[in-house]
């Protein structure tokens, strides 16, 4: 665990410095996109600009510059909004986590529970309809679902806000944590349908391999219940695949987070990242991508903690 | 003691929650009474600022001049009005102009508007505002006591009161505003913003909302009427729409919505849609010559393309006939306007015979030259589409053109400004009330500048345009600077450095319950300190 703990750390290290570089390649100046925001600027203004977010100073030095400050805690302001990133940041994590977090459980959670009732008759209507459900999921582009949802269930039958992540002036406590909820179903679920035929099919198939095997025919023989074969004897080894993608999974997670928090106008680090990449505001898009590889690194190895929490067998064998 | 299990629990709290989760599915119905209310604006960008004195353009403007007062104000007919400056007086030789400010004036953290402050905001525009011609005619600026403010002027300056305007002179505490720090970066244009206007600063999440609360001490009696204006920053133009259809967002400017859904919304029960309030920014759409690049060069290339493109197909087919077609380099609201300079109609053989007398023959399969289209990135409605439906009118005169899409504002302005590395750009500029503020830029020789956004980019230069520029920014009789005009956008459609395609099609999209909204040349980037719900 040590090891992986030291290579987190690697990983994210890099990504901070390729990412530094990287950005720097692309074409635009921050300078002249501020200005032009602005409204226009003298060349005396642009050299202002480019003194007060240090522009002006050689490439390797803004990166020692930038990177001491990170040791520190501190990763600049932001260059559109004039606020510490770190705010910024702070702001929109949760907001994502809440997203992705819940779109992961719609997704692993529906889509086992799927793909083990198809397992149960693979051949049946049940099976065929999960089948079918999965193949239509996984097709449908995330951001055309997010628009018939929001067509269909904001509008003509209007039971669900447009978008945003609350209303105004909705006081904390209950009322508060309600109005997220409702405000979280449809983004949510527009993520989660297209991982969750994922799920099911990978569910469905390690369920239908479990339960060929011995135990369960002892299990059956003993006289247990089905729902207990099934939830308890076999999902247990079954799942095992299920967690396993989904560690793998939740970067794509995050990808697709971009693309709803954009149809949604869900205040997260995706959409976020994607304004800033327009605003060609690099200490905030360095920022994210710093959050976001900590995120998948610090998921990873929960999943790794899970992996070893469900299947004792890796627990007492080292975990290789 | 009841013995609760696991499974109950859990079965009770779901239930529980999805109850209050379906009570709090219900539409929101609420009504609004005359006075006090919430307005609800949407706004399809979130500002990097919100302070006017360091940052053009709506995003701040809008929500800027909610919260700072200004010396004067416009009415619909160009008209100055007392704001900040209950009145004001030219001295005889036009080289002084004396503000005589209310006394009642508070800013919001309670310290009282004095002279000093605005003195104060005068040198500060002057300093960082983009528009440097705005101001640059001051010489000095004193406080007499504190309510009188004495501006000195080194030439006349006809734009001078118009520069007064709340969007352009925001009105600052000294005491916040001049604490030495950076007024460009100064952490109050965001957060805790402090003026005199009719809202006080309550909130800014970025990306998400501004929330202003009514100023219960504002100078003007009995004003603001609303209670709280809400900045509802939504991006996406769907959802702009469905909000404003379901009553959720009541009122959006410089149209965050498709020209189809205006089309839609103007046979709308709730909603209404007009093109009041858009006569001072004045915005042009043109596509603009790169006259320093071969064969740009030759004046009858330009036009050719000019007589080749089909405005009334953008304006009438492509824009749905909501918006108008541009002649000039002054928008149609403006009183020095014009139109009588040559129009360009649309006309392939003309544009051809141009082509051939200036040598551009075509080859064996019909072409004459390849060329590029750039666009601003974000504008695809006026921008790439235009460019795209220009691309095909072009090929009608034997002219190959590669619509490029940059990936972003950065580098389009490095393309354009930065290397003019370009054959044609589809631009949006406004004119910003006076010619002297957002005309005289695009065409002047001395505003030729590598690397400046929005500066002279086709690289244009005409002495007698210069000279026509230089005297109608000291004339202050009117009617003679109605002429000095004239002949500047004569000469400038001649010459055709830019072609002029149309007006940028902007609406404003709003409840029919709102009533007192600001329809001023500023539109909504004017004080909604009248604006209220109907009964």
């Amino acid at each position: 665990m040590r090891n992986k703990l030291l290579l987190a750390v690697g990983l994210v290290a890099s990504v901070v410095v390729l990412n530094f570089f990287l950005i720097r390649l692309a074409p635009g100046d921050p300078a002249l996109t501020l200005a032009g925001q602005a409204g226009g600027a003298s060349e005396e203004t642009l050299a202002s600009i480019r003194q007060i977010y240090g522009l002006d100073k050689p490439l390797w030095q803004q990166f020692f510059i930038y990177f001491g400050k990170m040791l520190t805690g501190d990763l600049g302001n932001s260059y559109y909004f004039n606020l510490p990133v770190v705010d910024i940041i702070l702001e929109r994590v949760f907001p994502t986590l809440l997203l992705v977090l819940s779109s992961l459980f719609i997704s692993v959670g529906l889509g086992t529970f799927l793909g083990v009732l198809a397992a149960r008759n693979p051949h049946g209507p049940l099976g065929y309809f999960v089948t079918l459900f999965s193949l239509t999921g996984y097709s449908i582009p995330t951001f055309w679902l997010g628009q018939m949802l929001l067509i269909g269930l904001a509008w003509y039958w209007p039971y669900f806000p447009v978008g945003g992540m609350s209303n105004f002036g909705t006081e904390g406590g209950i009322a508060r944590v309600l109005d997220v909820a409702h405000h979280l179903v449809l983004p949510s679920f527009s993520l989660g349908l297209a991982f969750m035929a994922q799920y099911s099919r990978v569910s469905r198939a390690s369920m239908l391999e479990v339960l060929d095997s011995d135990y369960i025919r002892t299990a059956r023989a003993k006289g247990a219940a089905e729902h207990s074969i099934l939830f308890v004897h076999a999902l247990r080894n079954a799942v095992l695949p299920v967690i396993t993608l989904a560690g793998l999974q939740l970067g794509q997670i995050l990808s697709g987070a971009v693309l709803v928090e954009a149809v949604f106008d869900w205040p997260g680090l995706g959409r976020l990242a994607f304004d800033s990449i327009l605003r060609r505001d690099y200490p905030t898009i360095l920022g994210i991508l710093f959050a976001s590889a900590v995120m998948v690194v610090v998921i990873n190895l929960a999943t790794d903690l899970v992996y070893r929490w469900v299947d004792p067998r890796i627990r007492t064998s080292g975990g290789h | 003691m009841m013995k609760v299990t696991k499974r109950k629990l859990i079965a009770t709290t779901l239930s529980g929650a999805l109850l209050a989760l379906a009570s709090s599915m219900v539409p929101n119905t609420a009504t609004h009474a005359a006075d006090g209310g919430e307005l609800v604006l949407g706004m399809g960008y979130s500002p990097p600022s919100l302070n006017p004195a360091v940052q053009s353009g709506f995003g701040a403007g809008v929500p800027g001049t909610q919260i700072f007062a200004s010396p004067l104000r416009y009415d619909e007919d160009w008209n100055p009005q007392p704001y900040l400056a209950k009145s004001w007086n030219f001295s005889d030789d036009g080289l002084t102009l004396t503000l005589d400010l209310v006394d009642n004036a508070k800013f919001h953290d309670g310290e009282p508007v004095k002279a000093s402050d605005v003195v104060f905001s005068i040198n500060a525009v002057k300093a960082n505002h983009p528009f440097k011609t705005m101001l640059a005619a001051v010489d000095n600026v004193e406080a007499e006591g504190d309510h009188k403010v004495i501006i000195t002027l080194k030439h006349k300056h006809p734009a001078l009161l118009l520069a007064m305007s709340p969007i352009l002179l925001p009105v600052m505490p000294e005491h916040i505003y001049g604490d030495g720090q950076e007024l460009k970066t100064h952490p109050r244009n965001l957060t805790d913003v402090v003026g005199s206007g009719p809202f006080v600063f309550k909130e800014f999440v970025a990306d998400q909302h501004i929330i202003l609360e009514k100023n219960p001490d504002f100078f003007m009696e009995g004003r603001p009427k609303l209670d709280r204006l809400v900045f509802k920053i939504v991006r996406d133009r769907s959802n702009m729409l469905l909000s404003m259809q379901r009553g959720d967002i009541h009122y959006n400017s410089y149209t965050s919505l498709t020209l189809r859904d205006i089309k839609r919304i103007q046979g709308s029960e709730d909603l209404v849609a007009t093109d009041k309030g858009y006569a001072g920014v004045g915005p042009l759409s043109w596509v603009a010559f790169n006259t320093k690049r071969e064969p740009w060069t030759d004046k009858r290339v330009r036009q050719a393309i000019a007589y080749a493109i089909d405005k009334n197909f953008i304006v009438n087919t492509m824009q749905l006939g909501l918006s108008r077609r541009a002649t000039g380099p002054i928008a149609d609201g403006s009183p020095f306007y014009t139109p009588d300079v040559p129009n360009y109609d649309y006309d392939p053989d003309k544009a051809m015979a141009l082509l051939d007398e200036a040598g551009l023959k075509p080859d064996g399969d019909g072409v004459r030259m390849n060329i590029t289209i750039d666009w601003i990135p974000g504008s695809t409605e006026f921008g790439k589409n235009v460019g795209e439906a220009i691309k095909a009118q072009l090929k009608k005169i034997g002219v190959n053109a590669t619509v490029r899409s940059l990936p972003d504002f950065g580098s389009w302005i490095g393309q354009i400004a930065g290397t003019n590395d370009y054959d044609l750009s589809m631009e949006s500029v406004f004119n910003w009330g006076d010619p002297v503020i957002g005309v005289h830029r695009t065409y002047v020789t001395s505003n030729i500048r590598k690397g400046v956004p929005f500066s002279n980019t086709s690289l244009y230069s005409n002495p007698r345009v210069d000279e026509l520029a230089n005297m109608a920014a000291l004339e202050t009789d009117q009617e003679k600077r109605k002429a000095l005009y004239a002949e500047f956008q004569k000469i400038i459609t001649e010459d055709v450095p830019l072609h002029f395609l149309h007006v940028v099609p902007y609406y404003t999209v709003h409840s029919k319950k709102l009533g007192g909204l600001p329809e001023g040349i500023w539109g909504s980037m004017a004080p909604f300190d009248r604006a209220h719900w109907l009964e």
